[in-house]
């Protein structure tokens, strides 16, 4: 199986190759059309700011390949965010698979939302295997509401999507690839879907 | 609900995991890649290392040690401890790090948390801040606790996070590595002047400082170096008694 980590310049995300070769696969970073073209499954990482990130992916033209791609895409974190409408970090325009607007936390919580909490009404074949209610890491300041694209929520301030789908798109918001075995298991069931 | 963490913090030497009492006497405490897989087996929330190298030679082992902690270890980390500009988080990001702290530097020019929280978002960013409660005001000390300021530790938290940090280590001089519990008055204070995550470090001696610290909900996290090291607590029992307690903690 070929699988390619979109590599645009943002933040660390090595972690989701290392996480990949500990399951035994050995992923490419890379934001070559032909190596996303031809890959079985895509991971779309993510951390830093979405309005850097998103001229990143216009200056690469990344954000004309993404919506189109008919593989399994994997939006991690900022890579879920961008794949929705607009998200309120620097009033960014989104790559519009998800049909929701990203808000930021208030202040009546401490922002971002850092730690393990535990992600719920699991729908999806991505959560196969785990108990119900497992712990993810996240860290955040940004999130999407719950639509009906939601295939996981998770509660801080009030509920909100820890997991979005769309067709062969699905996002996190939580690092599964800092989740230990419970995140090492969405990482497989994503490879098996 | 979002969980406490728990974090054990290992002050990096040469390659070699260290600890001393009050910032001094260093003992060794083994290799790092292994203590870290113990750990995160164990069920440590984050790890936190600390490069306390003095020389460009040994920085460069601890770039090869946080790649095969990247490598091996699947629970968020922090690396923290020389960091001066943008091409050394860069390089700490690079190899695989999470989030980045800086400390001395930060003192020395404030706008570094910027120019970071900038580059690579304040959720990666971690203000380490080391105070000594002198005649009733808590002074921010760098250079490892050697050089007093002239910052007060709550003003310094509140411009750091208008600066971008994203979270805040607080380490009292006073508690560290004299095992009397945290120092939880000035968390809890620290807690009520910036909207940021605060991790409680120095004083962990007992599994009822972390209850303590947790009950006056006086910090998100609380970081401890040797009673996790030289196995006086262990992660598991420690775990389990904040769930007694009605911790939210991750189990």
């Amino acid at each position: 199986m070929k699988v390619t980590i979109l590599d645009y310049g943002a933040g660390n995300i090595q972690s989701v190759q290392f996480a990949l070769a500990r399951l035994g696969v050995s992923a490419i970073l890379s934001s070559d059309k032909e190596e996303i073209l031809t890959a079985d499954k895509i991971i779309f990482p993510g951390v830093g700011h979405a309005s850097e990130a998103m001229k990143q992916l216009n200056a690469t033209a990344l954000s004309d390949l993404i919506p189109n791609l008919k593989q399994d895409v994997l939006g991690i974190c900022l890579g879920m965010q961008l794949l929705c409408t607009s998200t309120g970090e620097g009033e960014t325009e989104g790559l519009d698979v998800f049909d929701v607007d990203v808000k930021r936390f208030s202040n009546a919580v401490k922002v971002p939302h850092m730690g393990w909490n535990r992600i719920e009404d699991l729908k999806s074949d991505l959560f196969k295997g785990l108990n119900s209610n497992p712990y993810m890491y996240s860290v955040h300041s940004y999130y999407a509401p719950i639509v009906s694209q939601t295939i996981a929520s998770s509660n801080y301030e009030f509920p909100f999507s820890a997991a979005l789908q769309h067709k062969n798109f699905y996002g996190v918001q939580f690092h599964p690839e800092k989740s230990s075995s419970d995140g090492a298991q969405i990482l497989t069931n994503f490879l098996n879907l | 609900m979002l969980t406490k963490r728990i974090i054990p913090c290992l002050d990096i030497k040469n390659g070699r995991t260290v600890k001393g009492v009050n910032f001094l006497n260093l003992r060794d405490a083994g290799d790092p890649v292994e203590l870290a897989k113990k750990y995160a087996k164990k069920g440590a929330d984050e790890l936190v290392f600390l490069d306390i190298s003095a020389t460009l030679e040994s920085r460069t082992t601890t770039h090869d040690m946080v790649r095969e902690v990247a490598r091996q270890i699947d629970i968020p980390f922090t690396v923290g401890g020389g960091v001066r500009s943008i091409e050394d988080a860069a390089k700490l990001l690079k190899s695989g790090a999470d989030k980045v702290a800086v400390n001395s530097s930060a003192i020395k020019r404030p706008e570094l948390i910027k120019e970071l929280s900038q580059a690579y978002g304040n959720q990666c960013i971690v203000v380490a801040i080391d105070a000594k409660k002198i005649d009733d005001k808590w002074i921010v000390h760098f250079a490892g606790g050697t050089i007093p300021t002239h910052l007060d530790l709550f003003e310094w938290a509140k411009k750091v996070e208008a600066l971008g940090a994203g979270e805040i280590l607080f380490t009292s001089m006073n508690h560290d590595g004299v095992k009397t519990g945290f120092a939880t008055n000035a968390l809890k204070k620290l807690s009520s002047v910036v909207n940021i995550p605060i991790i409680a470090s120095g004083g962990a001696g007992h599994i009822q400082h972390f209850v303590d610290v947790f009950e006056h909900d006086a910090a998100d996290a609380a970081l401890a170096a040797s009673v996790f090291h030289f196995g006086e607590i262990s992660i598991v029992d420690l775990k389990k008694e904040l769930k007694q307690h009605n911790i939210s903690i991750r189990l």
